[in-house]
């Protein structure tokens, strides 16, 4: 077996695996901060067992999040330990800095809100899940500084082999980080409300508790219609940002084999793999130069060209990377991208119509538009990362010399295999549990026992 | 002091912050099926349920110092990070997948009432709890005992490599440990009948605790370079270790719960401590040729780097300890066979 191969595997599901979870947790936690505040300003009940329900199925898969990012913290030491050598004294900083800035908060304080109902003021307690929501998007941020350094290294010098931090604040400030870190941000708030207007759907078909679901889609829709305009502007500046930091990409993303001027935008491209080269394409003229440089008459590099570049510049070498993998990744995510922008602004629109539990027919769409923002982010990271190949860090390391090449192929097989079966039956228990948790019905009325989960026995808490 | 010593010290803080704090919810995990046994299956589930409950809101923040410690070891030096975690790379698989399981298995295990769902989680929080101590004692005895590592810094022993009889009676005292901490940490924590299993199942437990400690000091005068480092006369930092678990032992017995977990803590601490003092300025020893060891100089970061970091850990380490210890005094409270339980 393949090292290499066996590795990137590995990178890649356990990656796309956790990116599953963290964006559903960043955007969940503000949602249910919010719902929570204006319980605490309004004391209004309903409030309170909206924070809760949507609570519970916030807690599942912030677990989720928590334990499959601990591989994250360590797997670049497992299989990529000449890459951690390489960029040791620039990436582990931030990896570090998340860990003692995001993560205690994160955890504490998301014990502090379980455990803390009937422990803390009502305002404490809500504080406790405003850290826990600020810290997950400051967590997100220090990783994109992270990543952002492999998309486009700044504040470095080579010394003896060795990436070298020369500037820290070149590294936060990275460009690349205030184009990729406002996508994931925005991204985030796009799937929590995509995830509450799907759930939400599913309650009002049945006509169940329908104040509190209305309410829920109401504050679902005007979160996802704002945050899914601002990804789609935020989108179209980070391809901007794209042509010039990684313009490669840029043309597979497109199928742009040769330089075009003006460049044209493939609706649809069929390739020779082998050839690499094109076969068949529909193509709207001068919509590329739109999107990259606001303009209808620039010139784009092809992916021929661009290789011509890169070997003049890196040596002998194959630059191209997976052109079909990065060519779908891309329209698949600005695809689904799309069409939550549509439902998203549908959504609005019929929260400012008649009742909601009378369309049915649109109900049903929000069910199965749960998945769109889930395609839409793993794919955007498929983009994002194949699309960077073959550099690990771009222009500095190809992905080949980054591997422990210590490391038998075997274990890499072994771990392969284990973290591939024991996420999947992980993600069969989490699905059980979350559409457990959905499916059942808050109260209606403040019953008295309604604080309880479905199982303890209803108590009070002894006192010393 | 320079930074790379302020770093070697910092690194072992975090470990030392690490096994105090998950070191007993590792306990408790390791308890609770010895522990919970009764012959009523609803008794036996509502005590597991009072156990997990006791480390409910504490152990994810506890879990946190491992990432950081792997993080800032990552961030400080690389070169140890690199070559750690790709030399014990299955052992450091089995860590991640048993720290899964066991994450998970809190979260769901309360959240369905079918006991074969219930047993699944169990499980995971059993193993979940056994596994970290006993392959971390083992990579860490293997640390000071030295590993093959070549003139490259690449590990070169295998997986087996790692099993010699030394690191595993390193790995089994860290497990037993763990689980003597864990059952004075839960009799602190419950009130009602199992405050005084718990008592009485560390005052069982501390024997083993004992004889093992010593056997591992002694272990360490044979197996490790420590006499040709530091001398026959290790200093007080070991022998403060023994007096604190003696002391543990007597406060048990008198059932001081609180003096006996105070106690408990500084052996852990104590053992740690005594175990980096063997390392320095040393991170991995090589068994090959002392000259291949990784150390605080070769290992590490730019001094650049390490400055930015120092910055950032001594303002914020500080904020950490006061609102994780702020947390653990909202929980103060001890849990009863009638509380209300959310895990």
């Amino acid at each position: 077996m393949d090292p290499l191969l066996l590795s990137r595997l590995q990178f890649g599901i356990t990656t796309v695996y956790h990116f599953f979870f963290v964006p559903l947790t960043i955007g969940l936690s503000l949602m249910v901060a919010l719902m929570e505040t204006i319980y605490v300003r309004s004391g209004n009940p309903l409030y309170k067992r909206m924070t809760k329900f949507w609570g519970k199925l916030f807690i599942i898969n912030f677990a989720m999040g928590v334990v499959t990012g601990i591989v994250q913290e360590f797997q670049f030491g497992m299989n990529w330990s000449e890459y951690s050598r390489f960029v040791g004294d620039i990436f582990g900083a931030p990896l570090a800095i998340e860990a003692l800035l995001a993560f205690f908060v994160e955890s504490v304080f998301i014990g502090i809100w379980i455990f803390g109902w009937d422990k803390l003021s009502k305002g404490l307690h809500a504080a406790a899940i405003w850290l826990v929501a600020i810290a997950s998007t400051i967590s997100a941020y220090w990783i994109l500084v992270a990543n952002s350094f492999m998309q486009q290294p700044v504040g470095y010098s080579i010394e003896a082999g060795r990436a070298v931090m020369t500037d820290f604040f070149a590294l936060i400030l990275n460009p690349n980080v205030w184009v990729q870190f406002p996508h994931t941000i925005a991204a985030s708030f796009v799937t929590s409300a995509f995830f509450v207007l799907g759930i939400s759907a599913y309650h009002l078909l049945r006509k169940s508790n329908t104040k509190l679901f209305t309410r829920s889609f109401q504050i679902a829709a005007i979160i996802g219609s704002i945050a899914v305009i601002l990804l789609g502007l935020n989108g179209h500046s980070q391809a901007q940002h794209m042509i010039e930091s990684q313009p490669m990409k840029m043309a597979a993303a497109e199928a742009l084999f040769n330089t075009e001027s003006p460049a044209s935008f493939s609706l649809l491209t069929i390739g020779d793999l082998e050839q690499r080269s094109e076969v068949f394409s529909i193509r709207i003229p001068r919509l590329l130069c739109l999107m990259s440089y606001n303009n209808l008459d620039c010139e784009i590099l092809g992916i021929y060209d661009l290789q011509a570049q890169y070997e003049a510049t890196f040596g002998p070498g194959d630059y191209i990377p997976p052109v079909a993998v990065v060519y779908w990744a891309f329209r698949i995510m600005v695809g689904a991208g799309m069409l939550m922008i549509g439902l998203a602004l549908y959504a609005l629109f019929m929260v400012m119509g008649e009742t909601l539990e009378n369309r049915s027919l649109s109900l049903k769409i929000y069910l199965w538009a749960m998945a769109l923002p889930f395609i839409a982010n793993s794919f955007g990271w498929i983009l994002a990362e194949i699309g960077r190949m073959p550099w690990i860090v771009y222009s500095l390391m190809t992905v080949d010399e980054g591997l422990s090449f210590t490391v038998p192929p075997a274990q890499m097989l072994i771990t392969l295999l284990g973290f591939t079966l024991v996420y999947a039956a992980l993600i069969v228990a989490t699905i059980y549990l979350m559409a457990k948790y959905a499916k059942i019905v808050p109260p209606e009325q403040e019953s008295g026992i309604s604080d309880s989960d479905d199982d303890a026995p209803v108590l009070v808490p002894a006192s010393d | 002091m320079n930074l790379n010593i302020i770093w070697f010290v910092l690194i072992a803080v975090l470990y030392i912050g690490f096994f105090i704090l998950e070191g007993f919810d590792f306990g408790v995990g390791i308890l609770m099926p010895f522990l919970s046994r009764g012959d009523d299956p609803d008794m036996v589930d509502r005590k597991r349920r009072l156990m997990i409950n006791t480390i409910g809101p504490h152990w994810d923040g506890n879990e946190v110092w491992l990432l950081t410690a792997g993080g800032a070891t990552f961030a400080a030096f690389p070169e140890w990070y690199a070559t750690m975690f790709s030399g014990f790379y299955l052992a450091l698989f089995l860590v991640l997948l048993a720290l899964i399981y066991r994450g998970v298995s809190f979260e769901f295990r309360s959240k369905d009432k079918n006991p074969k769902w219930r047993k699944i989680w169990d499980l995971g929080i059993f193993l979940g709890s056994l596994l970290p101590p006993l392959l971390i004692g083992v990579a860490f005895s293997n640390l000071v005992r030295g590993v093959p590592i070549d003139g490259d810094m690449n590990y070169v022993g295998g997986f087996f490599n790692l099993l010699n009889p030394y690191a595993l009676l390193g790995g089994i005292t860290t497990v037993v440990v763990c689980a003597f901490y864990g059952a004075i940490f839960m009799s602190l924590k419950v009130k009602g009948g199992l405050e005084e299993t718990a008592r009485a199942a560390a005052q069982k437990i501390w024997f083993l605790v004992v004889i093992l400690l010593l056997a591992l000091l002694i272990a360490t005068y044979i197996s490790t370079d420590v006499l040709a480092h530091l001398g026959v006369n290790p200093g007080m930092v070991p022998l403060a270790g023994i007096a604190s678990i003696l002391l543990a032992g007597y406060f048990v017995r008198k059932k001081m719960n609180g003096w006996a977990f105070i106690t408990s803590a500084l052996t852990i601490t104590f053992t740690l401590v005594t175990m980096f003092l063997i390392l320095f300025p040393r991170v991995m020893i090589s068994s090959l040729n002392p000259e291949y060891s990784l150390t605080i100089y070769n290992a590490s970061s730019s001094q650049y780097t390490l400055t930015i970091m120092t910055v950032v850990a001594l303002v914020f380490v500080p904020i950490v300890l006061l609102y994780q210890g702020w947390s653990y005094w909202v929980f103060r409270k001890r849990l009863t066979m009638d509380s209300h339980l959310e895990y």
